[in-house]
């Protein structure tokens, strides 16, 4: 017999769909992949959940959604998916070990950090660049550190990394930020940041065992300069986690996959997706679980039609 | 999983003639927590690998001695030397290869 439903990955966007396909009776199966609970088991404080006025600890967070969505009866898999059959019904998705079918699925596979793709960045990989400053801040204490990005989380990192280093210098590539007012005014005014503009990091540098500076490219002045430091973290975005399903679902230029406006829908009937597997906009925990009910009811939806 | 002190570290994994795969964590590390029962069940499956843990915050010196920048570190021993090192978190499946290259 083949599974009702299956959800592929467990961030805010899989759980929550877990939560009401379980509460719809169609007994997800689920299939946590190599991070379960997704982005937010590498962030700290999570201040704009609803609900949560004082803020929650991400990985506590997490680990929350999914109490919840086994008390409905999901059925959790550690296991990372790595093929998918959507050519016939019932689909077919397959992990390193075993074989499963399914009616419908729901794809929640999220998005991953982006790297700069720049010499010395895989070398120095755990020796000083990082793309987690929550998981290695605090090796860098009383330390000099640069951070490459200009968003959201560029700033929530730097803030972070002021607890630990001496000084954090954000490098931007264009001469403004992209990140939101409240997050910009709290790096803006913190006396340990302060920023280099219209700059990009061409380079990381060593001494083979550890990092000790970054080439900096000046795309005004065409100059390139020296800079030292301890540490690189690098937070430049984020890119769709869909190698699996290149050419058996429609995604757009960047990689995301196409859903149906105001819809999870896809392109394949019976596959739905959610969160930021599907969205190069909102990027959210709070709109990943949103789409994830969405996703569910969907799939609970056409499930029914099918009858 | 042994835990490793300052204290035990020399005598359990230099002295140690099996391979010894050692986890430098942090309780306040998410991609650390996605480890632990990886680790668990992994030391459950191979029998002749010791599994070992350095809690960082306890025990800096330890993580300043093999440069640790990052965690989850691993670093597997054979013979009291390091003979493998790499970071972050990973699957069941591929922390079991990155081991069994060196068994």
């Amino acid at each position: 017999m083949p599974e009702k439903l299956i959800i592929i990955g467990s961030g805010p966007a899989g759980h929550t769909a877990a939560i009401y396909a379980a509460r719809a009776e169609l007994k997800p199966l689920m299939f946590e992949g190599s991070t379960p609970g997704g982005q937010l088991m590498l962030t700290t404080e999570v201040e704009n959940w609803p609900g949560f006025p004082n803020g929650m600890m991400g990985p506590e967070m997490m680990d929350l959604f999914k109490k919840q969505s086994e008390r409905f009866g999901t059925r959790i898999l550690s296991e990372n998916v790595t093929e998918v059959d959507f050519t016939a019904s019932p689909f077919v998705v397959k992990t390193s070990t075993a074989s499963y079918s399914s009616e419908a699925v729901i794809v929640s596979t999220g998005a991953t950090a982006m790297w700069l793709g720049v010499p010395g960045e895989k070398e120095y990989g755990g020796r000083g660049v990082s793309a987690c400053a929550t998981c290695d801040g605090f090796f860098f204490k009383n330390k000099k550190i640069v951070v490459v990005g200009g968003g959201d989380s560029a700033m929530e990192e730097s803030n972070f990394l002021t607890r630990f280093a001496e000084t954090v210098t954000v490098i931007v590539r264009k001469d403004e930020l992209k990140a939101s007012k409240i997050m910009q005014e709290r790096a803006r005014n913190n006396p340990k940041i302060s920023f280099v503009w219209n700059s990009e990091v061409k380079e990381i540098v060593g001494d083979g065992t550890r990092v000790s500076g970054v080439k900096i490219f000046n795309n005004k002045t065409n100059e390139t300069t020296d800079f030292a430091t301890d540490g690189v973290f690098v937070a430049i975005g984020h890119k769709p986690n869909t190698e699996l399903f290149a050419g058996k679902l429609e995604l757009d230029k960047a990689g995301y996959i196409v859903v149906r406006p105001g819809s999870t829908i896809t392109n394949v009937e019976g596959v739905f997706a959610a969160g930021d597997v599907a969205d190069h906009y909102y990027k959210q925990a709070i709109t990943a679980a949103g789409t994830g009910c969405m996703a569910a009811i969907d799939a609970e939806r056409w499930l029914a039609s099918k009858e | 999983m042994l835990e490793l002190t300052s204290a035990n570290f020399d005598a359990s994994v230099l002295a140690s003639s099996d391979l010894v795969l050692v986890d430098f964590w942090a309780p306040w590390c998410g991609p650390c927590k996605l480890m632990a029962p990886v680790m668990e069940e992994l030391a459950g499956e191979l029998t002749e690998v010791v599994f070992a843990k350095v809690n960082v915050d306890d025990h800096s010196d330890i993580a300043q001695r093999y440069n640790i920048l990052s965690i989850p570190t691993f670093l597997i021993f054979k013979g009291g030397q390091v003979v493998d090192q790499f970071s972050g978190s990973m699957t069941k499946d591929a922390l079991r290869a990155k081991i069994e290259k060196h068994s």
